[in-house]
């Protein structure tokens, strides 16, 4: 996964899980330890295909306009990255029996990227951040027993 | 019909597939996939609802307001092939079409794990076809992920 699509996701988990909020991009910058100019470029493209949107002035920023249930990884990767093109064959008339059998195997994995991508909506990484966060306040709560 | 404020079915019973519910199950499932298949569920709800059911589990979803079932997931302790620990796997999962995104599915599957904890597993498994969104976005939203096994397959057409 590219930097743009990695940050693209990381801003649309900071703008869907604080609805109520405009956040600005050098917010989300600080807290992901990335540029605010790299991250206004990437919520541009985020802006434009109607994910997010950016009010100016004091207290403005940025808020997500999608749907988290529906919107999936794949979707936001689709917006930085061409995903059809992963394996290819240069000349696949030309191709030997040994390149179609790596090719093969390439497209096995480039299949269950894509489908595992496609699978996870932001709503669902949202859960898996919350899970995550209640498994760690467990394990700090037990040791804080002990 | 009242919903709760996180959108599921304030009415809504999760309970065991008695024989009554048999008919409604076949409805279910030819309205969903567009094929009746009774002899097939005829056959699960023998092995699934009447035998070993402390480590088989037929469960239907329904309420008091709606005729029929609402959905359903069947499921079995399985002591996997390899040698691994025995789990709880999950073979069937369904919704009514007109009664999706009110919490039916997460209830089924919730207390399906219920039913598997119960049952002393600490794992509950799955297999889905990768080009099915519904059924993988489904399980994702539950919190299942990759496990340790890969599913193979051969095509036996090939020499």
């Amino acid at each position: 996964m590219q930097t743009s699509s990695r940050l693209a996701i990381y801003a649309l988990i900071e703008l869907a899980s604080n609805p109520d909020r405009q956040i600005s991009a050098a917010e989300i910058g600080t807290k992901y330890r990335v540029s605010a100019h790299h991250l206004a470029k990437v919520l541009l493209t985020l802006g434009r295909a109607g994910l997010v949107q950016s009010i100016r002035g004091v207290g403005g920023g940025y808020s997500f306009t999608g749907n988290a249930k529906r919107l999936t990884l794949f979707d936001i990767i689709s917006l930085f990255e061409d995903t059809s093109t992963s394996c290819k064959l240069t000349d696949p008339s030309a191709a030997t029996d040994e390149e179609w059998a790596l090719f093969n195997v390439s497209n096995e994995i480039n299949d269950i990227s894509i489908s595992t991508y496609r699978s996870i909506s932001i709503a669902t990484l949202l859960k898996q951040v919350d899970r995550r966060r209640k498994a760690q306040a467990r394990l700090d709560a037990e040791k804080t027993e002990a | 019909m009242t919903d709760t404020a996180d959108g599921q079915k304030s009415d809504l019973k999760i309970r065991r597939a008695t024989p009554e519910h048999l008919r409604h199950v076949i409805d279910l499932d030819a309205r969903i996939t567009g094929q009746s298949k009774p002899d097939y569920w005829q056959d699960i709800f023998e092995r699934y609802a009447k035998r070993r059911v402390d480590q088989r589990f037929f469960l239907i979803a329904e309420s008091e307001t709606t005729e029929g079932i609402l959905g359903l997931i069947a499921g079995e302790v399985r002591g996997w092939e390899f040698g691994s620990q025995p789990c709880g796997w999950i073979f069937a999962v369904s919704v009514d079409l007109d009664e999706r995104q009110q919490g039916i599915g997460e209830a089924l599957f919730k207390a399906m794990c219920d039913e598997f904890r119960q049952a002393g597993m600490s794992t509950v498994r799955t297999m889905v076809r990768r080009q099915n969104p519904l059924h993988m976005s489904f399980f994702r939203s539950e919190g299942m992920m990759a496990g340790p096994y890969t599913q193979l397959e051969l095509s036996l057409d090939e020499g």
